[in-house]
């Protein structure tokens, strides 16, 4: 379960965000610029909050009286919008890299599920800047998982990729949800992935969290309109 | 083949030591001052920023002067320097300091523009994985930034390699223990029928020169093939 309560100004922005998340998916919905990947990145680390507390299960990572867990300690799992494959390394040296930066013990049966999950066996020994972007995207997501997140936050994971690869991609994220069993934060401003997704959404605009419900939420909402 | 004699051979022999030692020993600081310039902000970093880049722009005599009163054998540093059997003047260890200096700026320079190239995203990644700040150096920022600190390293060898004025300033033309290729060629030039030998070392440098050229491109650009993803 995890605790947001955090504010932050950006230059002329400011984002003031409190809501909370059940286990399964729960969807940070809005328009672009509405400070959905603000918050995931206070949530992963990778931005400091002026202000508030975010909590994981029993972990205080940010507390503004004095506890901001380094990125590196936290144990969240991040995709990025654009990937961020380790260009330098091998598909097989990127999954590596974060279970072996956490000292986690190789478990060839875990990988092995991982890597038929998403499809990636094919890939391993090229490198990065020989993949296509939704196979980009894919191991990205291995990437993630293989470190036993105890949290995994995808920022608009399929916003990089044409309409068919996001087709190609998104039937991976739903069987994810199925046999992952890691709690996950989807930031997308697409209400069609995010239906066939989350369990709870999060709708937010202009900085604010506008209302915290189920799907239901998505319907009429201004940024559905806009797409 | 060109006939060298045991003298000209040591020239090139004692050359290329210099230039390889002052690079090798340049290159760990070049990569510190190169980080600490594109990554960090700090008081009087604008200062040290002109320090490194001081002896690019400062005659090489000068450099050579102040390296002799700073570590020569009653200087500040050469003194306290010897006492631990460590001395610089009129030694070739003397040659390779002043040559390290003198490449250090050049160094420095590509150094520190690759390392502020290197997406910082890739970096926040790998803390996400995980990664504390010195293994997401070693990593990621290190091996994104070799292209550059190759050539770097190698501007230093070949301004290491062709380093006459601080060089001859503080450690003197000695053959067989500071004598380089260029000071070899600048006394050959100096004494009658010196022409002919003259040549001979200056079509060796011309060769050394383009084999660190075509080897620093060859490295720089598999290494940058690598960071591509390719």
């Amino acid at each position: 379960m995890l605790l947001v309560d955090v504010e932050k100004t950006l230059g002329k922005f400011s984002l003031v965000a409190k809501f909370e998340t059940a286990s399964g998916v729960t969807a940070l919905f809005g328009s672009s610029g509405a400070g959905k990947t603000s918050i995931a990145n206070m949530v992963v680390g990778l931005v400091t909050p002026d202000r508030g507390r975010i909590v994981l299960d029993n972990t205080v990572l940010f507390d503004s009286t004095g506890t901001n867990l380094p990125p590196h300690k936290r144990r969240i799992g991040y995709v990025f919008q654009e990937g961020r494959l380790l260009p330098h390394l091998t598909v097989r040296a990127n999954l590596a890299y974060g279970r072996f930066m956490n000292g986690v013990a190789r478990n060839a049966t875990e990988e092995q599920r991982i890597v038929d999950l998403l499809d990636i066996g094919h890939l391993l020994e090229r490198r990065p800047g020989k993949l296509s972007g939704g196979e980009r995207q894919r191991v990205a997501v291995g990437r993630a998982l293989l470190m036993q997140p105890r949290l995994l936050v995808l920022d608009e994971p399929l916003a990089s990729l044409d309409r068919a690869r996001k087709l190609e991609i998104l039937p991976y994220l739903v069987r994810l949800r199925e046999e992952a069993r890691v709690p996950m934060i989807y930031v997308s401003h697409q209400a069609g992935e995010i239906v066939k997704l989350a369990s709870q959404v999060v709708r937010i605009e202009d900085g604010r969290v506008q209302a915290v419900g189920g799907v239901e939420l998505l319907d009429a909402s201004p940024a559905d309109m806009a797409h | 083949m060109i006939d060298l004699t045991p003298d000209e051979w040591v020239a090139i022999f004692f050359s290329l030591k210099i230039a390889s030692v002052a690079t090798l020993a340049a290159l760990p600081f070049g990569v510190l001052i190169g980080w600490l310039l594109a990554r960090k902000d700090f008081w009087g970093k604008a200062i040290l920023d002109a320090i490194v880049l001081l002896p690019l722009v400062m005659p090489p005599v000068v450099t050579g002067y102040l390296l002799l009163l700073a570590f020569g054998r009653r200087g500040l540093f050469g003194a306290f320097l010897a006492d631990f059997g460590i001395v610089f003047s009129f030694r070739w260890t003397g040659a390779a300091l002043a040559c390290g200096i003198m490449g250090f700026p050049l160094m420095v320079r590509a150094i520190r523009l690759s390392i502020e190239a290197v997406d910082r995203g890739l970096e926040g990644a790998a803390s996400t994985l995980g990664a504390n700040p010195f293994l997401v150096f070693f990593t990621v920022t290190l091996p994104l930034a070799l292209p550059g600190i190759l050539s770097g390293a190698m501007l230093c060898f070949a301004k290491a390699l062709g380093e006459f004025g601080a060089t001859i300033t503080f450690v003197s033309n000695i053959p067989g223990e500071t004598q380089t290729i260029s000071a070899a060629i600048y006394t050959l030039t100096q004494v009658p029928a010196g022409d002919a030998a003259a040549l001979r070392l200056v079509i060796i440098a011309v060769i050394i020169s383009f084999a660190a050229l075509i080897v620093s491109e060859w490295l720089a650009r598999s290494a940058a093939r690598r960071v591509r993803g390719e």
